[in-house]
C-alpha cells in the first residue's frame, strides 16, 4: 500500500551516488522518507522529531562513500540510531532473595494477565517458585482468567474472590508468599486509565504499601500515538522498571517500543509473541528496529552495503599497498574482515595446504588474539598507526593501557604488522591463483617458524601436541574467555 | 449534545493532555499560513492517528488554499473539518434489524479489544428498548472468557448459550441461534475469541463460524462488528482489511474512546476499506455506549482537551 521505504529513499538519493558529503540540503526528501515510515509505524510525533534531528545531525557531513549509495548509507545510519534509542537491552527481573515482588501494570487489553502467566511459566523453567496474585477486581472473571493460568502452568494463584480492595489483597498476598515457599510474587493489577485519577492513585498506594522490587508497564504493540501519554502518566504515578511489549505476533510494526522507551526511559524487557504462556520472548532492539523501518528487506540492504562496502575498502587498500602505504590502520580493517568471515580455524581449513597451519592454531586462541590485537591498533593515535616506528618505551606502556594487554604484546604486534605489510605488498600485485600460492608458501613457512614474523604467540612451541595436552589447553583458554564474560558483565 | 454528551465527559477527565491544540496556530486576528504553521498542523494531524498520508493531503490541501495568507482559524479549520464529517458520514440506524426473526450480530477483533464489554453493552441497549437477547460465547480459548460474558448476562438478565474450553466456537455460534429461534429472541449476539488478523487459521476459523450461522439464517449474520481499540494506531487499517475479508464486517464499534486516544485511525479505515463506525464505547460499565455521530467526533479530534484546570 505505501511506496516501501526503500523504494522512496532509493529515488530520493539517487543523484548523490558517490560523489560529495551528506548535507541537510540533499538529505532533505531522505530524510522526509525515513519520517514517513517512522510515522506510519506509530512512533509519537515528538520521538519522531527528536529522532529525525539526531540522525541528520549525525549523518551530516559524513562522506557519501563510493561503493555506497546515500540511502544505503542513510539507512545504516537510522538504523543504528534505532538500536541505540531502544537498547540498552536488560532482561534482568533483578530478582534477589528470599522474595522478590514483581508489579504488572498498563491500560485494559494491553495483556497484564496473560503476561503473568507468561512470566511465572518462565520462572519456572528458571527453578523460582512464583506465585500470582490476582488483584484485579475489576473486570468480571478477571481471578478466574489468572486462577485457570496459573492452573495450566502449576503454580499458585492468590485469590480472594470477595474481597472489594485490591491493596488489602496485595498485602495479604504477600504476607501469604512469605509464609509459603514462594520466592516471587506477580501481581496482577487491573487495567486503567491513565486519566483515571482515582484508580491511578490506588496505584501508587499499592507500590506504595507493597513494595514492589520492579514494576512494568505492560503495552500493546499496536497503539499508536497516545501511547506517550498513557506510558508517561503511569510512569509518573510509579516507578517504572520495565516495559513489556505484546501482540508482537501480528503485523503492527510497533513504533509504540521506541515511542515508550523515549519517554520513560526503562529498559523494554520482554516481548509477547502469542497467546500461550511459552510466547513471551526478550527484547532485541536490533530487530525492533528492522521492524520498525518496514521489516527485514531493510537489514538486508544495510548488510548487502556493508559487504560491498567491505570490497570497496579491500580495493582502496590493495591501492595503497601497490603503492606500498599499508598502514596499522589497513591492517585492523584487514583483521576486521578475516572476522567476519567466521571462526578463523574454520575459515583457515577452508584454504588448501593450510592443514599445517589448522594444527599450529589449535594450541592459541586465535579469534581472542584478534580481538586483542584491534584493542592494540584501536588505542594508537593517528599518528602511530601511519608509522609504527615512532612507537617507543613510553608510548608502548601508554597504548598496552589503553588496550589491557602487556607491553611486550604491543611489540609483537609491530613486528606482526611489518610481516603482514611485507606479505600484503607482495601479494597486492598478484592474481587470484598466485595469492593462494602464496598464502600456501606463507603458512608453510610459518609452521615450519612459528616464532617468525607472522608471529604466533610466545608460547606456542608449534609441535603436535596430544589430544591430552590439547584438551588441557582448550579447557584453560575456555575458562579465560568465561572469565573475560563475567568481567565484562560486572562492569556494565 | 444528546448521546454525545458522555463521550465528552469521558474527554474532560483527561487532565494532562495535549497542551496545544489547533486553535492556537491561529491567534485571533488570523495567522500567516508559513512552513512553521504547516508543521504544526501536520503535528496535530498525525495525533489523531488518522495517518500520515490524511495528515500530508490535508496539510497540502491548506497550502494551496492559504499560503501566504493570514487566515482566521474557522476558516482553515471549516475547511477540512467538513469534508471529514462528510467523509464519516452514516445512516442514523446503526443496526440493521431482521424483517422477521432474530437478527444475528457477531462481534470480532483483535485481542483484548473490547469485544466481550461491547456485547455486555450492545445487549443492555437491546434489552432496554425491549428486545429479548441471547448471547453465545464463542470464545472458547482465552481463559475464562466464558466465566466473563456469563457474568454479563446476568447482570443484564440475558440468555446465555456457552461451550466448554476449547470446544468449536462454530458449534456455539450455532446453538446460540438455534436457542434464539427456539425462544424467539430478536437478537442474538455472538462473541469471539481474540485474534490477530494475520493468523491465518484463526481467520479461517471466524469464517467458519459466520457460514455456520448463515446456514440456519439465510441473511444471517446481519451485522459482523469489528471492534477497534481507539488507542490503535495505523495497525487499525490492516485490521479492518483482514477482518472484513474473512467475514464481511459491516460497521466498527470504537471502544476505550474515554481515554486520551482520538481514535483517529477510522477516518483512514473509512478511506480505504469504508467502514463506518456505528457505535463508540465510553468506559467499562454497561450503559457506556453512545451512537457514533460523525460532527462531535470529528469536532473532537481537533478539540481542546485537557487545557482547562
Ligand atoms: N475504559 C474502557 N475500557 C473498556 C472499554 N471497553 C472494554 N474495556 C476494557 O478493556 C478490557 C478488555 O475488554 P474485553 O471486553 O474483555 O475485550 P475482548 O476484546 O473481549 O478481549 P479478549 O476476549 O481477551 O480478546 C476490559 O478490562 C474491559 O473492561 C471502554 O470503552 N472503555
Ligand atoms: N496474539 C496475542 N495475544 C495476546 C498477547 N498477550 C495477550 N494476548 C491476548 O490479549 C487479550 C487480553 O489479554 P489479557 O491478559 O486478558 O489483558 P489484560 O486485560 O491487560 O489483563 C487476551 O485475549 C489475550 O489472550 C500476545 O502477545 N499476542
Ligand atoms: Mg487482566
Ligand atoms: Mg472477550
Amino acid at each position: 500500500m505505501f511506496e516501501s521505504l526503500q523504494e522512496s529513499l532509493g529515488s530520493a538519493l539517487r543523484s548523490l551516488r558517490g560523489r560529495g558529503k551528506l548535507t541537510e540540503a540533499n538529505m532533505r526528501e531522505g530524510l522526509r522518507s525515513v519520517q514517513t515510515a517512522l510515522l506510519e509505524a506509530d512512533v509519537s510525533f515528538q520521538a519522531v522529531k527528536d529522532f529525525m534531528a539526531r540522525v541528520s545531525e549525525q549523518a551530516v557531513g559524513e562522506t557519501v562513500l563510493r561503493s555506497l549509495n546515500p540511502t544505503q548509507q542513510l539507512v545504516g545510519i537510522v538504523h543504528q540510531e534505532l538500536i541505540n534509542l531502544m537498547g540498552p537491552v536488560d532482561h534482568s527481573l533483578h530478582l534477589k532473595p528470599p522474595l522478590s515482588i514483581l508489579m504488572l501494570c498498563g491500560l485494559q487489553g494491553s495483556g497484564k494477565t496473560t503476561t503473568c502467566g507468561k512470566l511465572g511459566r518462565m520462572l519456572i523453567e528458571r527453578g523460582k517458585k512464583p506465585m500470582l496474585v490476582a488483584a484485579d477486581l475489576q473486570r468480571p472473571a478477571a481471578i478466574t482468567q489468572l486462577e485457570v493460568l496459573g492452573q495450566n502452568i502449576g503454580i499458585p494463584v492468590h485469590a480472594e474472590y470477595e474481597s472489594k480492595d485490591p491493596v488489602a489483597v496485595c498485602r495479604r498476598a504477600v504476607d501469604a508468599a512469605k509464609k509459603a515457599e514462594v520466592d516471587v510474587v506477580i501481581l496482577d493489577t487491573a487495567g486503567r486509565l491513565h486519566v483515571d485519577e482515582e484508580l491511578m492513585q490506588q496505584l501508587s498506594t499499592i507500590e506504595r504499601r507493597v513494595q514492589p522490587d520492579q514494576v512494568y508497564f505492560v503495552v500493546d504493540s499496536m497503539t499508536g500515538q497516545d501511547a506517550v501519554n498513557s506510558a508517561q502518566a503511569f510512569n509518573e504515578a510509579l516507578e517504572l522498571d520495565g516495559v513489556i511489549l505484546t501482540k508482537l505476533d501480528g503485523d503492527a510494526r510497533g513504533g509504540a517500543a521506541l515511542s515508550v522507551k523515549a519517554v520513560t526511559g526503562v529498559p523494554i524487557k520482554f516481548i509477547g509473541t502469542g497467546e500461550h504462556l511459552d510466547s513471551l520472548e526478550e527484547f532485541h532492539p536490533d530487530r525492533m528496529a528492522g521492524r520498525i523501518l518496514g521489516m527485514g528487506d531493510i537489514l538486508s540492504l544495510v548488510e548487502q552495503a556493508q559487504e560491498k562496502f567491505d570490497r570497496e575498502e579491500m580495493q582502496a587498500q590493495e591501492e595503497r599497498l601497490r603503492k606500498g602505504e599499508f598502514t596499522l590502520d589497513d591492517f585492523r580493517k584487514q583483521l576486521k574482515q578475516i572476522k567476519k568471515l567466521g571462526p578463523m580455524q574454520k575459515v583457515l581449513s577452508m584454504l588448501p595446504g593450510m592443514g599445517q597451519m589448522q594444527d599450529l592454531m589449535a594450541n592459541m586462541d586465535a579469534e581472542g588474539d584478534m580481538r586483542r590485537l584491534g584493542g592494540v591498533i584501536d588505542s594508537m593515535t593517528p599518528d602511530e598507526k601511519r608509522n609504527p616506528k615512532l612507537i617507543d618505551q613510553s608510548r608502548r606502556r601508554r597504548i598496552a593501557a589503553g588496550s589491557g594487554v602487556e607491553p611486550h604484546e604491543v611489540n609483537e604486534l609491530v613486528k606482526q604488522y611489518d610481516g603482514m605489510a611485507d606479505i600484503m605488498k607482495r601479494m597486492a600485485g598478484l592474481g587470484m591463483r598466485d595469492r593462494m600460492k602464496a598464502v600456501q608458501q606463507l603458512s608453510q613457512q610459518a609452521a615450519a617458524n612459528p616464532m617468525g614474523r607472522l608471529g604466533v604467540k610466545k608460547q606456542g612451541t608449534g609441535k603436535r601436541l596430544t589430544p591430552k595436552e590439547r584438551a588441557k589447553l582448550k579447557k584453560e583458554r575456555e575458562k579465560e574467555l568465561r572469565k573475560r564474560k563475567r568481567d565484562k558483565k560486572d562492569k556494565k | 449534545m444528546g448521546i454525545f454528551d458522555k463521550f465528552k465527559q469521558g474527554l474532560k477527565k483527561t487532565t494532562q493532555l495535549l497542551n496545544t491544540d489547533i486553535r492556537d496556530l491561529f491567534k485571533s486576528e488570523g495567522r500567516l499560513v508559513d512552513d512553521e504553521f504547516l508543521d504544526q498542523l501536520f503535528e496535530r494531524l498525525i495525533k489523531t492517528d488518522m495517518g500520515v498520508r490524511s495528515a500530508q493531503e490535508t496539510v497540502d490541501t491548506v497550502r494551496t488554499a492559504f499560503r501566504g495568507r493570514v487566515v482566521q482559524l474557522s476558516e482553515v479549520l471549516e475547511e477540512f473539518k467538513k469534508k471529514l464529517k462528510a467523509l464519516m458520514a452514516q445512516p442514523a440506524e446503526p443496526i440493521r434489524f431482521a424483517a422477521g426473526g432474530p437478527t444475528v450480530i457477531m462481534v470480532c477483533g483483535v485481542n483484548g479489544c473490547g469485544k466481550t464489554t461491547t456485547i455486555a453493552k450492545l445487549a443492555k441497549l437491546f434489552s432496554d428498548s425491549g428486545k429479548k437477547v441471547v448471547l453465545g460465547a464463542a470464545d472458547t480459548f482465552r481463559a475464562a472468557a466464558v466465566e466473563q460474558l456469563t457474568v454479563w448476562a446476568g447482570r443484564l438478565g440475558a440468555e446465555i448459550v456457552t461451550g466448554d474450553q476449547g470446544s468449536d466456537p462454530a458449534s456455539v455460534a450455532h446453538r446460540a441461534v438455534a436457542k434464539a429461534l427456539e425462544i424467539g429472541a430478536d437478537v442474538c449476539i455472538v462473541d469471539t475469541a481474540g485474534r490477530l488478523q494475520t493468523q491465518h487459521n484463526l481467520m479461517q476459523e471466524l469464517s467458519k463460524i459466520h457460514r455456520v450461522i448463515g446456514k440456519q439464517i439465510p441473511e444471517a449474520p446481519h451485522e459482523v462488528i469489528l471492534v477497534l481499540d481507539a488507542t490503535t494506531g495505523q495497525n487499525g487499517i490492516s485490521q479492518a482489511q483482514h477482518f472484513t475479508e474473512a467475514v464481511r464486517c459491516t460497521g466498527i464499534i470504537l471502544a476505550k474512546l474515554d481515554g486520551t486516544a482520538k481514535g483517529g485511525v477510522v477516518v483512514a479505515i473509512r478511506q480505504s476499506v469504508g467502514l463506518p463506525v456505528k457505535y463508540v464505547g465510553v468506559g467499562e460499565q454497561a450503559d457506556d455506549l453512545a451512537l457514533f455521530e460523525p460532527d462531535p467526533f470529528v469536532d473532537a479530534l481537533f478539540d481542546e482537551v485537557g487545557r482547562k484546570k
